[in-house]
């Protein structure tokens, strides 16, 4: 048998597309692509949303989600070509040949039934082992895959384990069968970054000890740089660059690739604090109506004019309840807020339009941040109209001075927010937090929606603005990668506790304390062999504790 | 938009139009008078009467135009008052929300646990049965089911970061619910508006000709069922023909509102 | 599965309560509306002394809390009074009546309930090919039509052209079940056709949402037949909603049956309350207006039980 796994020429895709006011027609999405995998090794495949490659990954299954089909090519897999296969064989490919990780375990688990049982299945119905066998199987997985209790944890439901623990459940599922080859579809997305590592390191031993393919599909060039053997770059079902891992990352050739290599390296000096804080948040504790838990506890952070503030956790942290406090809509039990130098009633319905005026917010889906009847010019005219009284050519001189601030050109001062790209989308939320002329705005979570380039891209106009404007940022975010990008101080919150709070500089430099190490070192790098490092460097750490 | 317009949507919007033209117009297009006795028992259909005549000699088609009219102005109003009342409380509600919501939401939830041809008939049992009695009994019954869709979807659009966007803008209550809400609320509550209606015209229907509704000798389509259902074992179809005015009616209106709802829907694109 | 049963223990109790608030909105409906309850029945031409003698028979001298829990106390004790129009036991009458209604009701549950199912299955299968489009063509239609009318239509064509079937459904005891089957031939049709489209639609949806979850997808991609993944993955999920599906569309059946056994004069419950709504007989509608309500409220509380029963986060709690 050769080491040939995998052989996929000029494979092209289409799909039906059903746009409003218009025929259905067909479109292609991925315009002939071509690769190979070898037995045993790994080959990533990355690029932003819209790329295809959730798609090309689920060829290899010859499977089509929705409405997508197969139009031309082929695809080889073990010698024979599965595009020209039948119903029959189809089915023992997958699930015998060729299985599937998704993005979303949780999503993809059927809740009536134990997690062993699913695991099992498919192994069972191909006749590779026998029930018990594959319950064997199983548990060994469990235990490699550093699943706690691995005896018994298959008994259980879905929904009675966690996000991360059912993550390492689906690529049990997928390796249990004995394949040939995994597809592994972003499967560490969905996860916060410290439970992401752990996933990360789970299937990057079990590849390694079960010697299986794998297709490594996500939008997050330095994981895949951890895992695989070669990557390819996609941009609309087109492929941009295909190599070795090592050529990508240190040598890559075409622009958009040294695109993703370089993003996230925006850097900007750090300024010092001055003498007196536009925003003071003093020992605030606060809970949600009707339970008996404080989601915030004593948290003390300034901000100073002109800067900002990185506000950073992982989902829980307690840090988007902050912002919620620090606006007044959900007053806080404890503890007093100091903005410009006047004190801010708990309530928002009671504070002033100055107040109100001063401190601006912008989402993190900027989609239902925007009423979809409002045309563009509304959007940003209303605030405009509503803080200054200012109406007619002069609003629409303004409106369109905003959008030459956000680098948009006036053309789309009469779209609607459904026929903006969601970068766009973002860029008319900044404006119409400008057009209020806010000494403060509250970003929360504001590039995380968004593909890397364009997320660069919001980061850079906002470093941007806050030099021209003076504004000062309160930054809510869980990727330390775009805080090291524009903070100029650093809360790190955890379970509703500011942990470490400090200037960039201080926070980022050791002695940390436990949960900022466990953090900062699980923040994915661009660069090969840092996985085998973090392993090494916890490793270490726990043999001298 | 007009020319957009699917073929669907078009007949609907042609066969809706259509009877609320012969409706409002019923006193000019009707051959007869609607009570006069023009010919012999049970006709057939004739050059002189196209539907043939009812159970004591009326032309069949007059009373089927003034039955449309009493029948189509019914339910409008029924459908009117059922909006407004149910509407406006489910948007108060959703807005409002903490006891009031609770209180009316606990009593919807309690007159929706009975079936509302059983309420109506406990109910019409001791009032008397006048044409406004019913439209108010009927619009209120069925304001209850205005109410839980209007408030589902207030309370589903209260939550959007746009509307909590406004709220901190520091905008009045007025801006939140008629410039943030009630634009995005609209077009599935004019989708609903068609089904009411319709439901409306089966409701009354219904009520007629169980002898409940609207009472003789004014004409209405459940009644001209009742007042000739005598005649269908003797193989005459005069009660049928209500059954093919209120399809066509029921048909159409709901092709328009399926157009209405995919119009509007597909107008906010690629949300979400 | 302690927590499920709590809630399902819950979900009884609120049965009952619902029930209890019921009888009182059933109650006040009728005794408190607007206008003299004794003047609205016996008409304006009515001497004093006739609406004295009624206001002392319904006892409407007395406080109408009183009232009312003489009332509710005797429905528990199965005493529901005596009909005005009659002087006869309202608890006897409708004895009969309600067997008879529940035969009907049965049968066309019988009957719409698979094939509802059935076809519903067919629509999935068939998705937005002609047998769905037909399917949901000839939903929209019986939709527009309210149940009277396909009643008498199909009395026309049917019973009277075709001479299929009897167009009046009198049922006695003494007949036998073939004779009574044949005699419920047409209303079992109407109230069938009646709900079937309903009841297709949701099933359809329910199966539909549930075959366009990503777990199937998962077992999809196992490699797994059709009839195994439907078997073990889809129907462990649709039962919860296709139970609910059913329940909600047989207590439509109950609002349904009124207007069929008016048509087909057939000796139920429905045509006992009507004709003692224009009767004005109080007792009576009051009585049958509850029985409905009390069935309506048990199928969907059914509906909800079995939806928390087969929850597998209630069954396996953490």
């Amino acid at each position: 048998m050769s080491d040939q796994l995998v052989k996929v020429r000029d494979l092209k895709i289409g799909a039906t597309v059903f746009p409003p006011n218009a025929k259905p027609h067909d479109i292609e999405i991925v315009h002939g692509v071509s690769f190979d995998l070898e037995r045993g090794k790994v080959l990533g495949l990355i690029g932003e949303s819209g790329a295809g490659k959730s798609t090309i990954g689920l060829s290899t299954m010859a499977y089509g989600r929705g409405g997508v089909r197969i139009t031309g090519g082929e695809v080889w897999i073990n010698g024979r070509d599965i595009l020209q296969t039948k119903n029959a064989d189809l089915r023992a490919l997958r699930g015998g040949e060729v299985t599937y990780v998704s993005q979303s375990a949780a999503a993809s688990f059927n809740p009536a039934r134990p997690i062993v049982e699913q695991i099992v299945e498919a192994a069972v119905r191909h006749k590779k082992f026998s029930r018990s066998e594959a319950e064997k199987r199983a548990v060994e997985l469990f235990r490699k895959l550093g699943l706690p209790e691995p005896e018994t944890i298959g008994e259980r439901y879905p929904h009675q384990v966690s996000g991360g623990q059912l993550q390492r459940c689906m690529t049990a599922l997928a390796l249990c069968p004995e394949p040939d080859l995994v597809v592994f579809d972003e499967p560490t997305t969905a996860l916060d970054v410290t439970t992401q590592i752990d996933v990360l390191m789970a299937i990057k031993a079990a590849i390694r000890d079960t010697g299986v393919a794998a297709l490594y599909i996500t939008h997050d060039l330095a994981v895949v740089a951890q895992v695989s053997d070669d990557i390819m770059v996609l941009k609309l079902g087109d492929t941009v660059e295909y190599g070795s891992t090592d050529q990508i990352i240190n040598n890559p050739q075409e622009d958009y690739t040294k695109a993703l290599v370089s993003v996230r390296s925006i850097d900007h000096e750090e300024k010092q604090p001055t003498p007196d804080p536009l925003l003071r948040v003093e020992n605030v504790t606060a809970r949600y109506k009707g339970t008996k838990f404080d989601v915030l506890k004593d948290v003390n952070v300034e901000l100073h004019p002109g800067q900002t503030l990185a506000v950073v956790g992982e989902s829980g942290s307690g840090k988007s309840t902050l912002a919620r406090v620090i606006t007044g809509l959900l007053p806080q039990r404890e503890g007093q807020i100091t903005f410009d130098g006047r004190q801010l009633t708990p309530e928002q319905s009671a504070r002033s339009r100055e107040d109100l005026r001063e401190l601006q917010m912008i989402y993190q889906m900027a989609d239902v941040a925007m009423n979809p009847r409002q045309t563009v010019g509304t959007i940003i005219g209303r605030p405009l109209e509503f803080y200054f009284g200012v109406k007619g050519d002069e609003k629409r001189k303004k409106i369109i001075d905003l959008l030459d601030e956000i680098e948009m050109g006036k053309d789309f001062i009469d779209r609607y927010p459904a026929e903006l790209s969601g970068g766009q989308k973002q860029r008319v939320c900044i404006a119409r937090a400008l057009a209020a002329k806010p000494k403060m705005i509250i970003c929360d979570e504001v590039t995380s929606a968004l593909d890397p380039l364009v997320a660069d891209g919001i980061l850079k106009l906002l470093l941007d603005l806050q030099k021209i404007e003076n504004v000062a940022y309160l930054f809510i975010t869980h990727d330390l990668a775009t805080v090291k990008a524009i903070a100029d101080s650093i809360a790190v919150m955890y379970q509703g506790q500011v942990v470490r709070y400090g200037s960039k500089s201080e926070v980022l430099a050791p002695p940390f304390d436990d949960y900022t190490d466990l953090l900062l070192s699980s923040v994915p790098e661009m660069r090969l062999g840092w996985l085998e490092d973090v392993v090494a460097h916890r490793k270490m750490e726990s043999a001298g504790n | 938009m007009i020319k957009n317009i699917p073929l669907a949507a078009a007949v609907g919007l042609f066969f809706t139009g259509l009877y609320f033209l012969v409706a409002i117009f019923a006193q000019w297009i009707a051959p007869y008078g609607m009570a006069e006795v023009v010919g012999g028992v049970w006709e057939p259909p004739s050059a002189k009467h196209w539907l043939g005549t009812d159970n004591i000699g009326r032309d069949l088609l007059t009373r089927m135009i003034y039955g449309g009219q009493t029948t189509i102005f019914i339910a409008t109003m029924a459908t009117v008052i059922s909006f407004t009342t149910g509407s406006v409380l489910g948007f108060l509600a959703a807005v409002l929300g903490g006891w009031a919501d609770q209180l009316l939401s606990r009593f919807v939830d309690l007159v929706m646990s009975i079936p509302s041809l059983i309420l109506a008939l406990v109910i019409l049992s001791v009032m008397p049965v006048t044409v406004p009695i019913l439209i108010v009994v009927m619009g209120l019954l069925d304001s209850t089911r205005v109410y839980r869709l209007a408030r589902a979807v207030a309370v589903d659009i209260a939550v959007m970061d746009y509307v909590e966007a406004a709220k901190l803008r520091g905008e009045g209550r007025a801006w939140l619910i008629f410039r943030e809400i009630l634009p995005n609320a609209l077009s599935p509550l004019v989708a609903e508006m068609g089904l009411r209606f319709i439901f409306m015209v089966l409701f009354i229907s219904t009520l007629s000709f169980l002898g409940l509704g609207v009472q003789p000798p004014m004409a209405d389509w459940g009644g001209i069922v009742k007042e000739n259902k005598d005649g269908i074992v003797y193989g005459i179809g005069a009660a049928l023909w209500p059954a093919v005015a209120i399809a066509t009616l029921a048909i159409s209106v709901n092709l328009v509102a399926d157009w209405i709802l995919n119009r509007t829907t597909s107008l906010k694109g690629g949300r979400g | 599965m302690n927590l499920a049963l709590k809630l399902v223990a819950q979900r009884l109790a609120l049965g009952i309560i619902l029930l209890l608030l019921v009888s009182v909105l059933i109650f006040t409906g009728t005794l408190i509306l607007p206008g003299d309850v004794a003047q609205s029945i016996l008409g304006q031409s009515a001497t004093p002394e006739a609406l004295a003698n009624l206001r002392e028979e319904l006892g409407l001298n007395e406080p109408a809390v009183a009232r009312y829990f003489d009332w509710l106390g005797g429905l528990l004790t199965g005493d529901l009074g005596t009909a005005l129009t009659n002087g006869q036991d309202i608890a006897s009458s409708l004895g009969t009546r309600l067997k008879n209604t529940l035969f009907l009701a049965f049968w066309a549950a019988m009957v719409s309930v698979p094939l509802a199912i059935f076809l519903g299955l067919v629509a999935v299968r068939f998705r937005d090919r002609w047998p769905d489009k037909l399917i949901s063509g000839l939903t929209l239609s019986t939709i527009s039509i309210p149940e009277f009318l396909i009643g008498y239509v199909l009395m026309y064509f049917v019973g009277v052209k075709l001479g299929w079937a009897p167009t009046v459904s009198t049922i006695y005891d003494s007949m036998t079940l073939v004779e009574k089957l044949n005699a419920i031939a047409l209303p079992v049709t109407v109230l069938t056709l009646v709900v079937l489209a309903h009841m297709m639609r949701m099933t359809r949806a329910a199966i539909l949402n549930v075959m366009q979850s990503p777990y199937i997808e998962t077992a999809e991609l196992k490699g797994l037949t059709m009839f195994i993944i439907i078997w073990r993955h889809a129907f462990p999920n649709s039962v919860a909603p296709i139970v609910n599906v059913v329940m909600l569309n047989l207590a439509y059946l109950v609002v349904g049956v009124v207007v069929v056994e008016v048509v087909f004069t057939y000796p139920g419950m429905g045509q006992y309350l009507v004709d003692h709504v224009s009767k004005r007989d109080l007792p009576v509608v009051q009585a049958c207006g509850l029985i409905f309500a009390a069935v309506y409220i048990g199928l969907n509380m059914i509906a909800d039980i079995v939806s928390i029963l087969s929850n597998p986060r209630l069954r396996h709690p953490k």
